[in-house]
């Protein structure tokens, strides 16, 4: 058994929380682009499930197709956003400001999305195989008889550079800028010049395509099947509700309490790991409902 | 059905004002209504009885308890289901199932009553973490209880029996009458249905329903005037459980089963479109889009394929959001507005 943790094998314990940093960064991939596009357009997209999935099977049909996986990542990421693009200028421009009925048809849209991709990908569970650089294990540093997959050691490494990439993106550029401006007064940003819709538009597009290249990386991690949408949207739900809506730091905050809890639950006490989630979600709305890193509407 | 008693006793004066005209107009609507619905059996084939009458008289009472609080307190909930499943599952603890080693097998007086009581107590808690937030956050909230609570149904073993749930949940048998036959079912299933409508549009016009819509229009105001705002929220999510548990009740009894998967994501959003595709600006619009889910869901096979079902429903239910907001009985509204 080896060394022990306050009674843990030591082994097990360090396993978990791999695992749960790794499932915490795969939930950051999917919950950023969430809160990206809520922040900034008070638009829950309760599609965005859907686009993980969506995201998924088209980044597996084209890495089957040409073999070259990065070539599958970059598709999943290219469909979902010109799909979010086209959500946003024909449907959503359209009934700006009325937050509950846009929060219905992205329910609408992913009830039709689901059922399409049923159709065109079947009911069978996909997999993945990632490029050989990332594939196999690694043995972790001081105890070298400790292996752990490399890819998922690539996806925690993926998903922080993505982290610091939209922090970039968001801080340092002046889309970005516009961004945070709009989060801030939508009006005002609208009054100095600045063509909002075109801003909405690149938010929505970069907010699915975050959803459909963790599709390709979270498939890649664990596996592709029907109601994955519906599990990967309520992770987000609660993510980005623990969080805070609208902070990036706030998702990515949650996204690893989430993911370390469920693998706790998971190893330590099977029964009830549903449960530890929803506590924690409980807890965060009695003594923190605007979330961790949330600010008082 | 005896819906319209509050107004009769306002009916006294022999003048018939525009006012009487209406209120006799409407009275007897309900009357052509009631005798309808009683009637109808008489035409009907079991599967009419049953599987549309019923089906439509028991999902639009959870519907309309979503109806109450998203049209009425402007708080859409998805929990809905859940507590209709938490009764189910309490019916299926407290009385007599397929598990004798889990359920108590009290009997159907007993268990029924624990059983509503149990749900709307669950609502009540729901509405209190609920209630702490606002319009797009409630959504995400109750659907985040939802898949919680269908998904520790499933984990769980020791209570609620995983994955499998619990079968052999039947109707009592009164007075020597089998509930579970076509027509007993049917005038039961009925029976709530009128009296969870009849209490709904009472409710509305008390002086709690009152404040409750008050509420929904403008918070701050009714703060500033000395209301409690957040009691009248959870009160209305009280209610609203209440409501769901008997169309649960009737839910399991129809099924005769209960298990996880009837409850999680998807059968949550189900209900969800029925209340928009009926239209959530009067309490019989649930009614109405439970009839043309369960029309669809039935006649769907015939128009296309039958495993297309939710492309179907979700590009109805696409079309009435994006058309008409407040579904199918805003339509009828409008039409008969341009006619007159």
């Amino acid at each position: 058994m080896g060394a022990q943790l306050w009674g843990f094998p030591m082994k097990q314990f360090v396993l978990t929380t791999l695992n749960g940093l790794t499932l915490g960064a795969l939930y950051f991939l999917v919950a950023s682009g969430f809160t990206l596009v809520f922040g900034l357009m008070r638009n829950v997209n309760l599609a965005h499930g859907a686009l993980y999935l969506l995201g998924a099977y088209v980044g597996w049909t084209v890495a089957d197709r040409t073999e070259y996986w990065l070539l599958g990542v970059a598709a999943g990421f290219a469909a979902t956003a010109l799909l979010g693009l086209l959500f946003q200028v024909l449907i959503f421009r359209r009934m700006e400001g009325q937050d509950l009925r846009q929060t219905m048809v992205t329910i609408g849209i992913s009830i039709v999305l689901a059922d399409l991709m049923l159709w065109f990908w079947g009911g069978e569970t996909y997999q993945f195989t990632p490029p050989e650089a990332i594939d196999g294990s690694l043995a972790l540093p001081l105890t070298p008889n400790w292996r752990y997959p490399t890819y998922r050691i690539a996806l925690l490494v993926a998903a922080a550079a993505i982290g610091v990439g939209l922090w970039l993106f968001l801080n340092r550029t002046r889309v970005g800028m516009m961004i945070r401006a709009g989060v801030d007064d939508r009006a005002m940003l609208a009054a100095s010049g600045i063509n909002v819709q075109r801003v909405f538009a690149v938010t929505f597009m970069v907010g699915a395509g975050l959803a459909g290249f963790a599709g390709v990386v979270g498939g890649t991690a664990l596996s592709i099947a029907p109601g994955e949408d519906v599990r990967y949207l309520l992770a987000s739900l609660i993510v980005v509700i623990v969080g805070g809506l609208g902070s990036i730091s706030g998702a990515a905050v949650g996204a690893l309490i989430i993911g370390l809890a469920e693998q706790y639950g998971l190893a330590y006490s099977p029964t009830y790991g549903a449960v530890y989630t929803f506590l924690i979600l409980v807890a965060a709305l009695a003594l923190r409902p605007q979330g961790l890193m949330g600010r008082r509407a | 059905m005896t819906i319209a008693l509050p107004e009769t006793t306002l009916a006294a004066p022999a003048l018939r004002t525009p006012a009487d005209a209406a209120l006799h107009g409407r009275i007897a609507k309900y009357a052509v209504l009631g005798l309808a619905l009683l009637a109808y059996p008489l035409a009907a084939s079991d599967f009419w009885i049953v599987q549309i009458g019923a089906q439509t008289l028991f999902m639009g009472t959870i519907a309309l308890s979503l109806m109450w609080l998203g049209g009425y307190g402007g708080m859409v909930s998805l929990a809905q289901l859940t507590f209709a499943g938490v009764a189910g599952y309490m019916v299926a603890l407290f009385g007599v199932s397929n598990h004798p080693e889990l359920s108590l097998g009290w009997p159907w007086w007993a268990a029924v009553p624990v059983a509503l009581l149990i749900a709307t107590a669950f609502a009540t808690v729901t509405g209190m973490l609920a209630a702490r937030t606002e319009g797009i956050y409630t959504i995400m909230i109750t659907l985040a209880i939802a898949v919680a609570f269908s998904l520790f149904c499933r984990q769980n073993y020791a209570i609620f029996n995983g994955f499998a749930g619990f079968a052999g949940l039947h109707p009592p048998r009164l007075f020597g009458l089998d509930l579970r036959a076509p027509l007993p079912f049917y005038y039961l299933c009925l029976a709530f249905a009128a009296c969870a409508y009849a209490g709904v549009v009472y409710v509305q016009r008390s002086t709690f329903g009152l404040a409750l819509q008050a509420v929904r229009d403008n918070p701050r105001r009714m703060r500033a005037i000395g209301f409690n705002v957040y009691a009248h929220r959870v009160a209305a999510y009280a209610m609203s459980g209440l409501l769901a548990a008997i169309g649960g009740l009737l839910l399991v009894w129809f099924n005769g089963r209960i298990s996880p998967d009837s409850i999680d994501a998807g059968p949550t959003i189900n209900v969800l479109v029925m209340a928009v595709l009926g239209g959530m600006v009067h309490p019989i619009g649930p009614y109405v889009g439970a009839l043309a889910f369960i029309l669809l869901q039935n006649f769907a096979v015939d128009l296309i394929d039958p495993e297309r079902f939710n492309l179907v429903i979700g590009i109805a239910f696409l079309a009435i959001v994006l058309a008409s907001p407040d579904g199918l009985v805003g339509l009828w509204r409008r039409l008969m507005r341009r006619r007159s």
